[in-house]
């Protein structure tokens, strides 16, 4: 699973790598570390934001480790899904059942669509929206605006994918 | 040298290569000329004002009892230039007139789709039974020399995938549709005004002259077999100005992207969610292509994709690449 973390550190040398250590201790992969230096404080500590891959059943153990090692964490939120894509969809999309639109991504579980906007200018005239989608994989991606393909050809729906390459 | 040319058709494409004859000193010889209705043969040289001239006043470019045909297999010269209006479902009469001249051991160059994207694997092997060049630089991307850089310039290179924006009218739309908030009707209404779309526009914004170039692209560059039938095609004639809108909240346009990636068997035409600083984001009648190769990376073109003396020069190009190749000969 992929997680961002906020870390709190001492502001002296050292102290990231002894931050950071647990993780890699634990068999996570570090994504990124964004380092805010803006954030030093008086207090002498500054706080580091980590983006990273870990088993789910170690995610307990690296807490554990961090409590050890004296390093606060802040901030935890679970990144499930990370891939991001937009797309439009253009036609009868209320009359073609929208929500059912919106299902057959969700129902994968390993996709999601996690915003829309709706532009309906006229009862009977067609309506534009656009779906932003998430996922665990790009390969998951992949499949998910495949599946949406395949329910707008059905409905006699346009779909508008992003150029990707 | 001299090269001797024939041209066939003096529509917008013809009128521009004899603007560029009666303009510049290109070494190239008029000694044949056709359109509809008429033609005119003279091996010593048809001198091209006055045959402009003419055109304009009479609408003739020559005498009604010789035919296109007849300048074709009978007109001395050494290269057809056939630059009649495409037609992209059997090709004729242009295809008639290409292998005919090929036939006679001339070279062709062509600013016709048809032919060569229906018979392009014929009339290449014809011209080389034939010990010719058969060229058709100004069949895509209209100024832009897509063809002779993948073709020559590019020649070590896998070609990886091509995207690009292949016709100008959609884009021309789009744009409009894009920067005045105006809706598909009111956009192709002006570019009808203005001239970039035909009377009747379904050609284009049904995607069709985009993906006939697809096919020429991938039948000449990649060597593949494909048909307008192989081309998932989408036009822009069904875009709603609110999808517009929705894609510039997130700092995108759309427009319409045509895309080979051979490894994937992937030949697309559709319009597509692009960042609006994307280099094939081009404005109004331009068109734009980038390449993937493995040795030169990614290469970008942008350039009239149209118009008279942009596609003319396509085909003077042609001719004079060909006289190169061919000096000392006839």
């Amino acid at each position: 699973m992929q997680v961002s973390m906020k870390l709190e550190i001492r502001d002296s040398p050292g102290q990231l790598v002894t931050a950071l250590m647990p993780i890699s201790d634990m068999g996570g992969n570090i994504k990124t570390v964004i380092h805010e230096h803006d954030y030093a404080s008086d207090l002498g500590s500054l706080s580091v934001e980590v983006v990273l891959e870990i088993p789910e059943e170690r995610l307990d153990g690296l807490m554990q480790l961090f409590r050890e090692r004296g390093i606060t964490v802040i901030r935890f939120g679970e990144e499930r899904m990370h891939y991001q894509q937009s797309v439009i969809l253009i036609g009868h999309l209320v009359h073609t059942d929208l929500g059912d639109t919106v299902d057959q991504i969700d129902m994968t579980g390993y996709a999601e669509v996690t915003r829309m906007s709706l532009a309906m200018p006229a009862i009977d005239e067609r309506s534009s929206a656009k779906f932003t989608i998430k996922a665990l994989s790009r390969e998951d991606m992949d499949k998910a605006i495949g599946i949406l393909r395949e329910v707008s050809r059905k409905k006699n729906i346009l779909m508008i994918e992003p150029l990707e390459f | 040298m001299p090269v001797r040319i024939a041209l066939i058709g003096t529509g917008s494409v013809g009128k521009g290569v004899l603007e560029v004859l009666s303009r510049k000193n290109t070494g190239i010889i008029l000694t044949g000329v056709a359109d509809s209705r008429s033609g005119l043969m003279d091996p010593g040289g048809i001198p091209v004002s006055s045959l402009l001239d003419r055109k304009k006043k009479t609408g003739l470019c020559g005498e009604r009892s010789i035919s296109a045909l007849k300048v074709v297999t009978e007109g001395e010269y050494d290269i057809l230039v056939e630059a009649s209006p495409t037609d992209a479902v059997t090709g004729e009469p242009a295809t008639g007139y290409i292998r005919a001249a090929l036939s006679r051991g001339s070279h062709v160059v062509t600013s016709n789709k048809g032919p060569v994207a229906l018979h392009y694997r014929e009339l290449s092997n014809l011209a080389r039974e034939n010990g010719v060049s058969f060229r058709f630089e100004a069949t895509v991307a209209g100024a832009i020399p897509i063809l002779h850089t993948l073709l020559d310039s590019l020649g070590g290179n896998e070609i990886h995938a091509l995207y690009g924006v292949l016709n100008g009218t959609c884009n021309y739309i789009l744009t409009r549709m894009a920067e005045e908030g105006l809706s598909y009707r009111q956009a192709l209404d002006e570019a009808r005004a203005l001239g970039y779309a035909e009377a009747d526009p379904t050609y284009d914004v049904k995607g069709i002259d985009a993906a006939v170039k697809l096919v020429i692209l991938a039948n000449t560059v990649w060597k593949k077999e494909i048909t307008l039938d192989t081309i998932d095609i989408t036009g822009i004639d069904l875009l709603t100005e609110e999808a517009i809108r929705l894609a510039e909240e997130q700092d995108a346009t759309i427009r319409l992207i045509g895309e080979i990636v051979p490894a994937e068997n992937l030949y697309r035409l559709s319009p597509r969610i692009i960042p609006k600083h994307h280099p094939l984001v081009v404005q109004g009648s331009l068109n734009a292509i980038i390449v993937r190769t493995d040795l030169a990376g990614d290469l970008i073109f942008a350039g009239k994709g149209a118009g008279s003396l942009e596609t003319a020069s396509a085909i003077i190009g042609d001719i004079l690449s060909i006289r190169e190749r061919y000096a000392g000969g006839n």
